[in-house]
């Protein structure tokens, strides 16, 4: 087949728009001391117990969003692909609500069904907020979570495995959790780190529930500092990076080997 | 509850807490978390402060600043879906047809994967740095060229500049949806028009895009939806100063701007009124462009 | 003058030669058939007549036009793929049309052709349908019907029946073989089924490693096949390897038996070791169709199969598979039992030199 010059052109062209931001973020984030280029910015940031301490609290409630996220997906789709393939349209329309209602609009209803003066009353009490923070982000996650153990799920025969668990004498926790679950693990795992990927730096709900959360910790620093910003902004992509690398590295295997 | 259960169906001792388990917890969830509390919303949306229906809320819509605020999100998140669904379109079609080294595809789609997930804050720091009064693509296009853009109208905190800075992850996005779809048009399609006389552009024209049609627009009003409830990248670069239908809700939300809560639930009705209707107009186009499918 | 003509067609890809120089000469209303096992160059040389791909080096003309460097579009040829390759987003009838609309052709001769076509493949109702509610068998139908829909000069069929199921194939085959002479239209088609190759073509080009190993009609492709390739991939020939012991004679050992063959063994001489081919229809047990050759041995395994029973015998190293009908009054032969093959002389095919 020919060579064609067009497939180039677009090919650079994006390549020079999606590197461009990088690498002048980059720069800028080098030139904090005058003259010349250090990491001082990284230093500082890193060095801030904000930033620690921010930082901590959303790597906690993503991780808390995604065993609970887990814990509620694995058994649906497990359920809908096996025993009640009915309901998968209503459950397949309900996972894809978080991408029609923002989600600012949800914490917004959030903020109205569970305030003190309410029947359930989640934003009086720390924790109550936090657990609140936490189904917010399993909301968000919803739609990659469930795609994610949906497709898993359809790549193994469910059905022949439960049937021979089931033959074998084992119970129905212990088909889910020690027959199921490990087959899935790669597509878990692929929904879990999307979900910290996604959940890491989430602003609107964290800042309007009134968490300390990093996403409000970078806007914070974003309209009061010149030169931290741009090093928060290449740590972000880092952290953001790494979740991509590692659903590669788990899932790369599996998906090539179906593939062929 | 499931412990009763097996009691009353001693015939079939596990299934049914299985299924239970499964579906109850999910649908709690899913009431608790999406349903209710966008319903809570709509419904507050019809009524006065003690309770009985009204319009007066979704009159009260009729406001320069906040038509004004729909207007910019509904402008910045057309021009931003199209943009992202062209150029993303074009990028997934060079990299599954354009006969590139093979090393280019992985590559694209990892970093698609990144970029479209690197959304909010980060990316708001990212593009000030690059396009902002003191961003290196501007300081480089004004000892280039002599020319300050910013001189010449152009402002990151303006519709062009957050519609740019959308692009960056709404064109990974595309390139995520499309490139299975763009994978999924059979070689024998091509040939067979070509053999049977079609150019190139009749096969465009006449299969491939009419195949493609309906994940092209089920993709554009995804990343319309996307763009349009989007608050995080535009906040952190505007702070509240640009008026969008989220950072008003946002400033309403925090008490900042108008202490009628109804208002707000009128705004957010409007909101998933749109997202709402672009993806209804998508399944229905969809079940209409679709009936060769399966 | 033939209508199709292939003058040292060469493929390479990168600093690989799949193609060597490949010479035909086909008939015009000929139906000639590519056969050889999957990487033997059949598909790649018909996508060179096809213009997918482009030819090294060498020529290709159609009807003394030489069209090597002319664009698929512009050659004017039907083609037929594996399978899947009706438009999914169009009926029945917009398929068979859209030749036609891209000739741009009047709206009333479109409508009449499509009319045709779709009584020729005998599927007269199902234009408004879209290909997804057809059967596998129905699909290829209706791409018979729009390849042919354009007149094209020549037909290429690749692989076409290799995605449906035995019982439709064979139908099917006789159908395309049928609108074939119809219309009278030069064909090309390739498969790897020797069975098909046999049954529907007037020539057979066997083909491996991109060359082509014989090209002759059924019979002689079948009955005569030129090389120890072709005796194996056409049909199931057994193939035996014996030590010439008299070349004059045709005096041949198959391990410590002895067979001569009808003819000389020329330019053979003493202790050279030659494959032999052995039809199974042309072995039977026991002396009763009164060969010369007799060879004895075990049997190693019998395979019921309804009207036929094969029986595989051993010869020391060699084995050898023969048919025998069923007898419902007599038991088939049992495993291990003793038995005498026999042959006539001129059964016996010597084919070219094992490569050890």
């Amino acid at each position: 087949m020919r060579a064609r010059i067009g497939p180039w052109i677009a090919i650079i062209v994006g390549m020079i728009y999606f590197l461009v931001p990088l690498i002048a973020t980059f720069e800028f984030s080098l030139r904090m001391k005058r003259g010349e280029y250090s990491f001082e910015a990284y230093r500082i940031v890193l060095g801030d117990p904000n930033f620690q301490a921010s930082f901590t609290y959303s790597a906690l409630i993503a991780v808390a969003a995604i065993i609970f996220g887990v814990l509620l997906v694995v058994p649906t789709a497990y359920v809908v692909q096996l025993k009640l393939p009915r309901l998968r349209p209503l459950v397949e329309f309900i996972t894809l609500l978080p991408l029609v209602i923002p989600a600012i609009v949800l914490v917004f209803g959030y903020l109205r069904m569970y305030n003190s003066s309410s029947w359930i009353p989640l934003t009086n009490s720390v924790r109550g907020t936090d657990f609140l923070l936490t189904c917010a982000y399993v909301t968000l996650a919803l739609p990659y979570m469930y795609r994610a153990v949906d497709t898993g799920l359809r790549a193994i025969d469910v059905r022949t495995l439960t049937e021979a668990a089931q033959s074998l004498g084992s119970s129905w926790p212990r088909i889910l959790f020690q027959v199921i679950l490990p087959n899935v693990r790669v597509a878990v795992l692929s929904g879990a780190f999307l979900t910290f990927a996604i959940v890491i730096g989430e602003f609107t709900m964290a800042s309007l529930l009134n968490r300390p959360a990093f996403g409000p910790y970078l806007q914070l620093i974003g309209a009061n500092r010149a030169y931290e910003p741009a090093a928060l902004a290449i740590i972000a992509f880092i952290i953001t990076w790494a979740c991509m690398g590692l659903i590669q590295l788990f899932g790369g295997g599996r998906q090539n080997a179906a593939r062929r | 509850m499931a412990q009763t259960t097996v009691e009353i169906a001693p015939s079939k001792p596990r299934a049914l807490p299985l299924t239970w388990l499964g579906v109850v917890p999910f649908m709690i969830f899913a009431l608790m978390f999406l349903i209710l509390p966008a319903g809570y919303l709509i419904i507050g949306a019809f009524q006065t402060p003690d309770g009985s229906f009204t319009l007066q809320n979704i009159a009260n819509l009729n406001q320069p600043t906040i038509i004004k605020a729909y207007r910019l999100s509904i402008a910045i998140s057309a021009a931003s879906a199209f943009g992202g669904a062209l150029l993303g379109f074009l990028l997934a079609y060079a990299v599954v047809l354009g006969n590139l080294p093979r090393w280019i595809r992985p590559t694209m789609m990892t970093f698609s994967g990144v970029a479209s997930n690197f959304a909010g804050v980060p990316l708001a720091f990212a593009f000030l740095a690059t396009l902002g009064r003191s961003g290196l693509v501007t300081a480089l296009i004004t000892s280039i060229f002599g020319i300050n853009i910013y001189r010449y109208g152009f402002n990151l905190l303006s519709f062009a500049g957050l519609t740019i800075t959308y692009l960056y992850f709404q064109i990974p996005l595309m390139i995520l949806i499309m490139t299975p779809a763009i994978d999924g048009l059979k070689r024998e399609w091509r040939e067979a028009s070509a053999i049977l006389g079609a150019s190139t552009w009749q096969y465009w024209r006449m299969i491939a895009f009419p195949i493609l049609w309906p994940s092209l627009l089920g993709s554009f009003l995804l990343l319309f939806a996307n763009a349009f409830g989007a608050i995080a990248t535009a906040y952190a670069l505007t702070g509240s100063s640009l008026n969008i239908i989220t950072i008003l809700l946002f400033a309403q939300i925090r008490g900042d701007v108008l202490h009628d809560p109804h208002l707000g639930y009128a705004l957010a009705l409007g909101m998933i009124l749109i997202t709402g209707l672009s993806n209804g107009a998508y399944i229905w186009l969809r079940s209409r462009s679709e009936r060769w499918v399966r | 003058m033939a209508f199709l003509t292939l003058e040292s067609l060469t493929k390479t890809f990168g600093n690989q030669t799949t193609i060597h120089g490949i010479d035909l000469a086909v008939e015009r209303g000929e139906f000639i058939s590519f056969l050889g096992p999957s990487g033997c160059g059949k598909t790649t040389t018909l996508r060179m007549i096809a213009g997918f791909e482009t030819p090294t080096s060498g020529t290709i003309k159609i009807d003394g036009k030489d069209v090597t460097d002319l664009r698929p579009n512009q050659r004017n040829i039907g083609m037929v793929f594996q399978a899947y390759a009706l438009f999914p987003n169009m009926t029945v009838a917009d398929n068979i049309a859209f030749g036609l609309k891209v000739a741009k052709k009047s709206s009333a001769e479109i409508t009449k052709r499509v009319k045709e076509m779709l009584e020729l493949i005998k599927l007269p109702d199902v234009g408004a349908r879209y290909p997804y509610q057809l059967s596998g068998g129905q699909q290829q139908r209706v791409a018979l019907a729009r390849a042919l829909a354009i007149q094209p000069k020549i037909l290429l069929l690749d692989e076409p029946l290799s995605a449906l199921d035995a019982k439709i194939r064979i139908s099917l085959r006789e159908e395309i073989r049928a609108v074939q002479r119809a219309l009278g239209i030069t064909t090309i088609y390739v498969t790897h089924d020797q069975e098909e190759a046999l049954s529907m073509s007037d020539r057979i080009c066997v083909m491996n490693d991109g060359r082509i190993e014989q090209l002759g009609t059924p019979f002689e492709i079948y009955n005569y096949p030129t090389t120890r390739f072709v005796a194996s991939f056409v049909g199931t020939l057994n193939i035996l390897n014996g030590q010439v012991l008299d070349s004059t004679s045709g005096r041949l050992g198959i391990d410590d038996q002895e067979i001569f063959t009808a003819r000389e063994l020329g330019g053979a001489s003493t202790g050279d070791t030659l494959s032999l081919a052995l039809r199974p229809e042309a072995l039977s047990i026991g002396h009763a169709n009164g060969g010369s050759n007799n060879l004895n041995g075990t049997i190693d395994e019998v395979h019921f199969l309804g009207s036929v029973v094969r029986i595989r015998v051993r010869f020391g190293s060699n084995i050898v598979s023969l048919d025998t009908f069923n007898r419902p009054h007599s038991a088939p032969p049992e495993r291990g039992q003793p038995v005498t093959v026999n042959f006539t002389r001129e059964d016996i095919l010597v084919l070219d030199r094992p490569a050890i």
